[in-house]
């Protein structure tokens, strides 16, 4: 880092004395900025942290062109791209991924309508003290068990559970959703709801008022506000928020194990599975691909928009 | 202001998600009090046997004191080295500096599958037997993030004139921090190192690929949950968890409040995975 | 004894495949004489309710060791976990026989010394020196525990009482049906085939050829519609039947046993097609770091009074012959309910889980193998 630094942030030194200049660049430098040396001492372990976190990405899909030996199950290193043809040829993992992202998309979806009526009568219209109450209620359930939340949705949802017994109760017929695709769309919803609703209420909560005040003399009525002023400047809350939502949704496995059906695999069970049960990392590998290609591709947009500023 | 109606609308959405978020977390609550231990509605009685169950299980106590460790180490990683890469970006003009920012994402943008696997992969690879020190590391991943997110929001709101005028006022490098960097970071970092904390604390899918033998909270209360046998065991505890958590969740509120710094913390929870 | 035979065929044949040291290991060399000293700790890679409290709390109030126990829902997680950082992670595995041998020819477990185990002369023959875990005279751990896998049915919900398997493949019950996700279920469809389909030929449903692979799996296709869920843990089967979701299902005992207890109307039993089933076996990994632990715990889980007591919680069969008498006490009439000092006609009857390989004993070498087996499940599941 310190050979990069700016040298318009050292002093100025003559020319054709590069290597005195550069000291005595540096040395203005830290006698400017003293703390930069405890941050030069970090350095080393953050780049040591970032070298572990990179070689293991690398690491994992050099692995996805290997392949294991079916009976031993040991990694054989003979380069081929039989994962990937297995992949592609096989309409079982399309349907797979396609769902994945189908239902991830769903769950962004659903969770960025929830969130924005909330963020914003809790950015622009409540009080402080309700603005408080609104944050411990958006926060709370971030703080109790991912697992524990997932499982009393499959209680929910039983064919004798709690939201039949309210429905029988209002005259109302059984709902069958417990251990369908909608379960697991609805559960995402639930559980990711939070990571949602903070970066667009941050986004909200940044728009002055004058911005509003200045649209309305201009005389735009309030859906015109709303749809020239208000969203564009919270879009970025709204694309922060979803990747959120979308990359948790990809990654997943628990809950559709937990309250998926039939045909509810995610890529998330295929790897873990391809891990954790036959021990076929090289075929997990191949397939964790497709979430990084679709989060990339996902970013790479997300920067364009200005996200980025808004996480 | 929007007009009343508007208002009404917003307010009745509102009210309907909140009771969509709670009304789940009220019902943890009252499984936890079940009398059967296999769970039906509506519960055949109420007792109270699961939370002396928890209390006294010494596989409850252990897998919540791995948890505590394993967030206590990764969020004091996340505060030093996510601070630092903060200021390194806030601060500095270096070469790939675009890169390393993009590439800091990563850990929160990637799917918790592919980080724990890539993890996984490298800790087989190198020889390195899964322990509370590889829980750690995958945890710190993402926690380093969320930290590193909260600072350097909080970095760019703040003039970096400030500095200057401490630097004019005389003050030298120990001053400035004290006085000036601290008292603007202080809040980011308690909320940046809370939300590392809960998010380390409640971490399944990295840790299933990270940790070894030793289970952490949320591998016991999935064993538990895949036995089926004790599962108000597991409300109990989830209950234990809400009430304890109310505490620090409302500090962190009261602190970043009182420095009228709310919005500030919403959008530095907002860095969250 | 058909099974036995194929079974030493299959030893054999693994063991030219990966040309095992046998003889340097059959010499006993290294086999501990006595137990030592408690190393405080015991990591387990176990069945879900094999590790329960009941038997575990005193164990570790006698011996000090503390037992960490992780569950596993199939044979394949068992093997993967047993693996998992160089071996050393866990220091047991409750394996069933289609993963033993695999452990054994993995040279991921180690022989054990079964003298140090005084309960073992009392365990029934066929469990002794089973094909499984004992190759060439050296035993590769202590067996455990066995039984079959059972039809459950709601006996509110299914009526007439089912006598057969074809319950679970019939449109009857349509959406109500769960199955174990595992692709090993494969031979409970091939099982099932071999009596109702004759033509096919299907001897043993672990060896099956292309043509009997794919009609078993044509029949799981055509089963999936019916299907609520594949349940991968036990507690999700009996989430499905305590809440009305599921009404009939393949299932282990264990799930009946717990069902019951919680008052919800079910029934288990062993269709006239007969059944596919396990016999366990506790074995010591290669990299134990708690062999002492690991001998205390075989000692502990092989007297009487807590072979009785899993028995009894899983709904299972102890190889000791001398628990017999404590389930009776424990549970009036136990003991015959679950076959216990069983014959050696009833034992082979059950049709135990071994894995599948291309070379099944018919010189053709052209059996479907077990990659082929879990790749047609995945994609079956879809």
């Amino acid at each position: 880092m310190a050979a990069s630094l700016d040298p318009a942030e050292g002093l100025t030194a003559r020319p054709g004395r590069p290597l005195r200049a550069a000291r005595l660049r540096l040395s203005g430098f830290f006698w400017r900025h003293r703390w930069a040396k405890g941050l030069l001492l970090l350095a080393p372990p953050l780049l040591a942290f970032g070298l572990v976190y990179l070689s293991s990405l690398v690491a994992l899909f050099i692995s996805a062109f290997w392949t294991v030996n079916p009976f031993t199950t040991d990694i054989e290193h003979i380069w081929n791209l039989g994962n990937f043809r297995t992949l592609i040829d096989s309409s079982a993992y399309r349907t797979i991924a396609l769902r994945t992202i189908g239902i991830a998309s769903a769950v962004t979806l659903t969770d960025a309508v929830l969130a924005f009526p909330f963020a914003y009568f809790m950015a622009r219209v409540a009080s402080a003290r309700g603005r408080t109450f609104l944050f411990v209620a958006v926060l709370l359930p971030l703080w109790s068990s991912y697992l524990v939340r997932v499982y009393i949705w499959r209680l929910i949802l039983d064919q004798d559970g709690v939201l039949n017994w309210m429905l029988n109760k209002l005259g109302l017929p059984d709902q069958h959703l417990a251990y369908t695709n909608y379960a697991v769309w609805l559960i995402f919803s639930y559980v990711w709801l939070p990571f949602m609703i903070l970066p667009v209420y941050g986004a909200l909560e940044r728009i002055p008022h004058s911005f509003i005040e200045a649209s309305r003399d201009l005389g735009a009525g309030g859906f015109a506000t709303f749809r020239r002023v208000v969203l564009p400047l919270a879009l970025p809350g709204v694309i922060a928020g979803s990747i959120f939502t979308f990359s948790l949704t990809l990654g997943d496995y628990v809950t559709p194990l937990l309250a998926g059906g039939a045909s509810s695999q995610f890529i998330g069970n295929v790897v873990y599975s391809s891990v954790g049960i036959s021990n076929d990392v090289p075929f997990a590998a191949a397939f964790a691909t497709v979430p990084l290609l679709v989060m990339a591709l996902y970013l790479t947009i997300a920067r364009r928009l200005g996200a980025f500023e808004a996480m | 202001m929007e007009r009343r109606g508007t208002r009404w609308a917003l307010g009745g959405w509102t009210t309907l998600v909140v009771l969509f978020l709670w009304a789940p977390l009220a019902l943890i609550m009252v499984y936890a009090f079940n009398k059967s231990n296999v769970q039906s509605w509506p519960i055949p009685g109420f007792t109270t046997h699961w939370f002396h169950v928890a209390w006294q299980a010494s596989e409850v106590r252990s897998a919540v004191w791995l948890s505590v460790q394993a967030a206590l180490l990764a969020t004091s990683i996340a505060i030093v080295l996510g601070s630092a890469a903060a200021f390194a970006i806030a601060r500095f003009r270096f070469f790939g500096r675009e890169a390393v920012s993009f590439l800091l994402l990563l850990p929160i943008a990637l799917p918790g599958i592919v980080t724990g696997m890539a993890l996984n992969s490298f800790f087989t690879f190198s020889h390195i037997v899964p322990s509370l020190t590889t829980i750690v590391i995958g945890h710190s991943t993402f926690c380093v993030v969320i930290v590193y997110n909260n600072v350097l929001a909080r970095l760019r709101r703040s003039s970096p004139s400030l500095l200057e005028a401490s630097a004019d006022l005389g003050a030298d490098g120990w001053h400035t921090f004290r006085f000036v960097i601290w008292p603007v970071l202080s809040t980011a970092l308690v909320a940046g190192g809370l939300l590392a904390f809960a998010l380390s604390f409640d971490e399944v899918v990295v840790t299933f690929f990270t940790a070894g033998a030793q289970n952490t909270l949320p591998l016991l209360i999935f064993g538990y949950i895949r036995l089926g046998q004790q599962l108000p065991v597991v409300n109990a505890i989830a209950f234990a968890m809400i009430v304890l958590t109310v505490i620090p969740v409302a500090l962190a509120q009261r602190l970043m409040r009182d420095t009228g710094v709310l919005r500030r913390g919403a959008s530095a929870l907002a860095a969250t995975k | 004894m058909i099974r036995i035979r194929r079974a030493h065929v299959l030893a054999a044949a693994l063991a030219v495949a990966l040309c095992v040291p046998a003889a340097g290991i059959s010499s006993g060399n290294g086999l501990p004489t006595s137990i030592g000293k408690g190393e405080g700790q015991l990591n387990l890679v176990a069945w879900e309710g094999y590790t329960q409290p009941q038997w575990v709390t005193p164990f570790t109030k006698a011996t000090g060791c503390k037992v960490n126990a992780k569950y596993a829902g199939s044979s394949d997680e068992m093997v993967t976990l047993m693996r998992q950082g160089g071996g050393s992670q866990y220091d047991m595995v409750s394996a069933s026989g289609d993963a033993s041998l695999r452990l054994i020819y993995g040279k991921d477990v180690q022989p054990i010394n079964v003298n140090l185990i005084p309960d073992y002369k009392n365990f029934i023959p066929a469990l002794k020196s089973p094909p499984h875990n004992t190759i060439k005279g050296v035993h590769y751990g202590l067996s455990l525990q066995w039984g079959p896998n059972t039809l459950l049915y709601n006996t509110q919900k299914v009526k007439p009482a089912p006598t057969s398997w074809s319950v679970i493949y019939s449109k009857k019950y349509k959406g109500k049906v769960t199955v174990p996700d595992n692709p090993i279920q494969i031979a409970d469809a091939a099982l099932y085939l071999s009596k109702t389909k004759t033509s096919l030929g299907i001897t043993d449903p672990y060896e099956l050829d292309q043509t009997q692979f794919n009609a078993a799996i044509a029949l799981l296709k055509a089963q999936k519609p019916l299907i609520k869920k594949y349940w991968g843990l036990a507690s999700d089967e009996i989430d499905l039947f305590k809440n009305g979701d599921a009404v009939v299902g393949a299932a282990w005992p264990y799930q009946t046993n717990t069902l019951i207890a919680a008052k919800v109307p079910v029934k288990d039993l062993i269709p006239k097609e007969g059944a596919t089933g396990w016999a366990d076996t506790w074995m010591l990994s290669s990299h134990a770091k708690h062999p002492n632990c690991a001998y205390m715990w075989m000692k502990w889980v092989s007297t009487p009074k807590v072979q009785a007591e899993q028995a009894l919680f899983f709904g299972e069969t102890p190889a000791n012959t001398k628990a017999c008498a404590v389930m009776n006490k424990l549970s009036p009439g136990s003991a015959a309910q679950y076959h216990c000092g069983a014959s050696a006609a009833y034992f082979n009857s059950i049709k135990f889980w071994k894995t599948p390989i291309a070379d099944c004993g018919n010189g053709k070498k052209d059996c479907m193998d077990y990659t082929q087996w879990q790749q047609a499940w995945t994609q079956l599941k879809g």
